[in-house]
């Protein structure tokens, strides 16, 4: 049976993706899994997935191409296989709007999943999973088109209730994510396989992949005899996997975050304030705290050897992360209707790239020790630039932490990406003339400036917070123990 | 001199598991073992002390026998009678081992062995030495020994200070005796001579008996020794041990109290070490880890190439059955299989055989915690299943720790009549990721002590049905 290749939405937020590169030329023989083509999103350059067994028989769409999310770039099929039908009523929906592509989409994945089992896990996964709006959404970046309608509706339609009941500025990643994996997903360990076997998988493998929303036809298992289990699964998440963003998964567990509905004086000070102040009324606190005892540590570790080396922006995302741990009320989400405690703390740093800026996440930063921060955060940066992020690496945080130190700047105000309520803008550490117990002292100092949404977070409340980040600051022991 | 593939040096559960697994495929192979087949575990582990606790469980049976309706009289307890049904168990399984050898065609070099060189090993037989070829592999299999606490003045001395290996073969149980270190080894011993009328002091420097399990089977045990009348003293410090001839004298602080404990005899039943001298090692340039155990690599190789490790002496846990897949997986590598299945060394079932018997696999509750993995608990007691009831044995529980959100086992605890038949359903269930549900989907027969592994499951989703 021959398979349409589509563009697929491989962030939550895309719109539609520019062909980059094609890996497969007309004539080839390709596998599931196999790498087809390079596709440009809006933020990173993702690699297009085979989704089915054969020879790819035509190719619609040339390199350089955009193209809306759901048109179908090329066809997969037998070598002798007709697929005049196919190229004819691919084009004729490229042709018209990209709705129409996806309406196809939708019902081809739902013959794929076939089983009402399916259909179930697809449903369970869908209203155990309320997507929180992600940052870029809500900055306009992805205003919900006229064609991401139709494909969010059409998606709503076969699931049955995905959008329902997510907050009405939030437009679900999954009902604009991949349809095709939708319906062939986890529960078709017991179905035969592209390859004509049964695709082998353990139990546990099985539900970790229908939570996570991971297809499993493109995963090569490691287990006894090709198995696929818990680890491929995991591995598959860490390499981008095929599904939806993990970056959502991650926030949106039942359990993992606390809405607190708005009291009145809550409302009227978020209407007040930002009809005021712009949309996002933001007020800001600036401390100056004392950095001589990082510096000290970083020095200490230095000497240690590389290995141990952390940078002072690790020891501010640490810092933060455990401040945060203490101070839920600025580890949280504006959500318009309620304010949302994440109980999870995932840190973004903001990273100059050559044309903007991209927000990487330090997920369950609090957990991290500082060298697994250092790592992390590391890796991140450097493939910020390169541009090779998954979507899942830079969405979903609940707090961002933004730093200049390094460009000589002392203080800087950030501007808070929504919905989540602060950030937190680092400046350089310099010397500079202290009294300490009234005498004067050249000590080395940190300017940190932190903005809030005052809708979400008071004075007092940030203030707070500052205090407990410098207590970390200033004694940093406390964030290597 | 001869030429092999591999040699083998030391023949335990290790070795000769891995000797077979070789020969299995096609090669040639040759063990080199001075004493006799199957190694400590056989000759001087295990076997032997499984066979004592047998007689053990028969005691204490007849003991309560008149509650069944059999009444024995004039029960005697003759340990030196144990005993040499012990050895002839331990024997019989050697013989047994030496058969699996002949059939597969390997050879056994009855002396003592020396690396010497690259894919050479020289035996010594009868103070004659000979040189030998490996020509794939030389495996150090060597296991390990007990090494007696002599920095607190219990210096193993074969009279008084005993090991487990003079242990097994005494004639009559002593008077009183101390059994210092509270793990599996002395919890067994400490069961075995309470049975046989021995007034038994156990004495863990930590705080709990079996500090390797979970808490709960921990404190579970230590209630049951505690009603049998083993003194059971935890978080002890020894000092002022005097040795003398015909008894033992020492302060034991335990419980902010201290007392002077005079004993017939002491087993020291802490610490074992590699044995790693006199098999060439140092000249090998085979590298050792902190602890002193030789280096391995997934395929069990050492930092020198074509010498391998497996078995004890390649690390803890010090499990015979941890050496056995060792030389499985080794010899599989080696043969250059596809797909081996790696030891999975997060899942290794611990046995302990005194009575009740306890058993685990996978994390405690307390490693879960440290983790801060969000998990829910399951738990069932035997004083609850049917089957227990009908054989009197109704101590202890099933408990199975799961994680919150997909049911994986993280762990399982048993502790009770049998735990270390049971644990094997749930060793299966984490080896192939089953989920607490794939256990309880399962039919579990009735009446069987194995429901209560079901039900605890079914308790871990809230599901529980006979509590």
């Amino acid at each position: 049976m021959a398979t349409k290749v589509v563009m697929e939405a491989l962030s939550p937020t895309m719109e539609e993706g520019r062909l980059v590169k094609w890996n497969k030329n007309e004539g080839d023989a390709v596998k599931t899994g196999d790498v087809l083509a390079e596709v440009e999103t809006d933020k990173a350059v993702m690699e297009l997935i085979a989704r089915g067994d054969g020879v790819l028989r035509k190719r619609l769409a040339n390199e350089g191409d955009s193209s809306p999310v759901g048109t179908v770039l090329a066809v997969i099929a037998a070598p002798d296989e007709n697929i005049d039908s196919i190229i004819g009523s691919a084009a004729g929906a490229g042709a018209a709007t990209s709705g129409q592509a996806a309406q196809a989409q939708g019902s081809a994945g739902a013959q794929a999943g076939g089983s009402n089992q399916a259909v179930a896990d697809t449903k369970e996964t869908a209203a155990k999973t309320s997507i929180p709006q992600s940052p870029a959404q809500s900055q306009g970046e992805a205003s919900t088109s006229p064609q991401q309608k139709g494909a969010a509706s059409q998606g709503a339609a076969s699931q049955g209730v995905a959008a329902h009941g997510a907050p009405p500025t939030s437009a679900p990643p999954r009902a604009s994510g991949p349809p095709a994996p939708r319906g062939n997903g986890a529960s078709r360990s017991g179905a035969p396989s592209a390859t004509g076997g049964r695709q082998r998988t353990s139990p546990l493998a099985r539900r970790l992949a229908t939570e996570r929303g991971i297809q499993l036809g493109g995963i090569q298992g490691t287990g006894p005899s090709g198995r696929i289990v818990k680890r491929d699964i995991e591995n598959a998440k860490a390499a981008g996997g095929t599904g939806r963003s993990a970056a959502a998964d991650r926030l949106a567990t039942e359990g993992d975050f606390k809405d607190i509905p708005l009291t009145q004086i809550r409302k009227t000070i978020a209407r007040r304030l930002a009809e005021s102040n712009g949309p996002v009324p933001t007020f800001f606190l600036t401390s100056e705290y004392d950095a001589v005892r990082a510096s000290e540590l970083r020095t200490q570790l230095a000497e240690m050897g590389d290995h141990y080396k952390v940078s002072f922006n690790d020891i501010v995302i640490k810092a933060v992360a455990l401040a945060l741990a203490e101070h839920p009320e600025v580890n949280a989400h504006w959500l318009n209707d309620k304010i949302r405690q994440f109980n999870r703390i995932h840190v973004a740093m903001a990273v100059a790239v050559e044309d903007g800026l991209i927000t990487p996440v330090l997920f369950d930063a609090d957990r991290l020790s500082l060298w697994e921060i250092s790592a992390k955060a590391r890796d991140l940066a450097k493939r910020a630039r390169e541009r090779k992020l998954m979507p899942e690496e830079y969405t979903g945080a609940t707090f961002t932490v933004s730093n200049l130190g390094m460009f000589g700047i002392d203080q800087f105000t950030a501007i808070i990406n929504p919905p989540e309520a602060g950030i937190l803008a680092i400046g350089g550490v310099e010397e500079k003339p202290v009294v300490v117990n009234g005498a004067l002292e050249v000590r080395q100092r940190m300017r940190v400036t932190m903005s809030c949404d005052h809708r979400a977070i008071d004075g007092a409340t940030g203030a707070k917070f500052m205090q407990t980040v410098r207590q970390y600051i200033e004694n940093p022991l406390s964030l290597v123990i | 001199m001869a030429s092999y593939d591999v040699i083998f040096i030391g023949g335990g559960p290790a070795g000769y598991v891995g000797a077979i697994r070789c020969a299995q495929l096609g090669m040639s192979v040759a063990v080199v073992e001075r004493e006799g087949l199957g190694g400590t575990c056989v000759l001087w582990g295990c076997i032997p002390a499984k066979a004592l606790l047998e007689a053990a469980s028969v005691a204490t049976k007849v003991s309560h026998s008149a509650d069944f309706g059999v009444t024995v009289a004039d029960v005697k307890l003759d340990y030196g009678v144990a005993m040499k049904r012990s050895r002839a168990v331990s024997t019989q399984n050697s013989k047994g081992v030496e058969f699996l050898f002949k059939k597969n065609k390997i050879t056994w070099i009855k002396g003592t062995a020396k690396i010497s060189g690259k894919n050479a090993v020289s035996v010594t037989i009868d103070g004659k030495e000979e040189k030998h070829e490996a020509k794939k592999a030389v495996v150090i299999s060597t296991g390990s020994r007990v090494k007696g606490l002599p920095q607190i003045g219990l210096e193993l001395n074969k009279t008084t200070v005993l090991s487990s290996d003079e242990v097994l073969v005494l004639e009559k149980a002593p008077k009183s005796l101390a059994v210092v270190g509270a793990g599996a080894v002395g919890c067994e011993f400490a069961d075995v001579f309470a049975a046989f009328g021995t007034q038994i002091t156990l004495i863990e420097a930590l705080p709990v008996i079996l500090p390797l399990e979970d808490a709960d089977c921990s404190a579970e045990l230590t209630k049951s020794f505690k009603k049998r009348k083993i003194d059971v003293l935890t978080g002890a410090k020894i000092s002022d041990v005097k040795v003398g001839k015909n008894s033992v004298t020492m302060s034991v602080e335990s419980g902010g109290k201290k007392q002077t404990l005079e004993v017939e005899k002491v087993l020291v039943a802490a610490g074992r070490a590699p044995n790693i001298e006199e098999i060439g090692i140092k000249e090998s340039g085979v590298h050792l880890t902190e602890r002193g155990f030789i280096k391995i690599n997934e395929r069990m190789e050492t930092s020198v190439k074509g010498i391998y490790a497996i078995g004890d002496v390649a690390g803890p846990p010090m499990l015979a059955h941890k050496g056995q897949r060792e030389g499985v997986v080794f010899a599989e590598f080696l043969a250059g299989q596809k797909n081996v299945h790696q030891v999975n060394y997060g899942n290794i079932p611990n046995a302990t055989y005194c009575h009740p018997e306890v058993a685990s696999i996978g994390m405690t509750e307390a490693q879960v915690k440290e983790k801060k993995i969000d998990y829910k608990v399951g738990k069932f007691a035997f004083s609850n299943n049917g089957r227990a009831r009908t054989s009197g044995e109704t101590e202890g529980f099933v408990k199975i720790i799961r994680d919150a959100k997909y049911g994986e086992i993280l762990g399982a605890h048993i502790i009770g009549a049998h735990a270390t038949e049971l644990i094997h359903e749930l060793a299966v269930a984490r080896e192939n990721e089953y989920t607490v549900e794939e256990v309880d989907l399962a039919i579990h027969a009735h009446p069987t002590l194995s429901e209560a592994i079901a039900e605890a499951a079914l308790d871990s989703l809230g599901k529980m049905i006979h509590a």
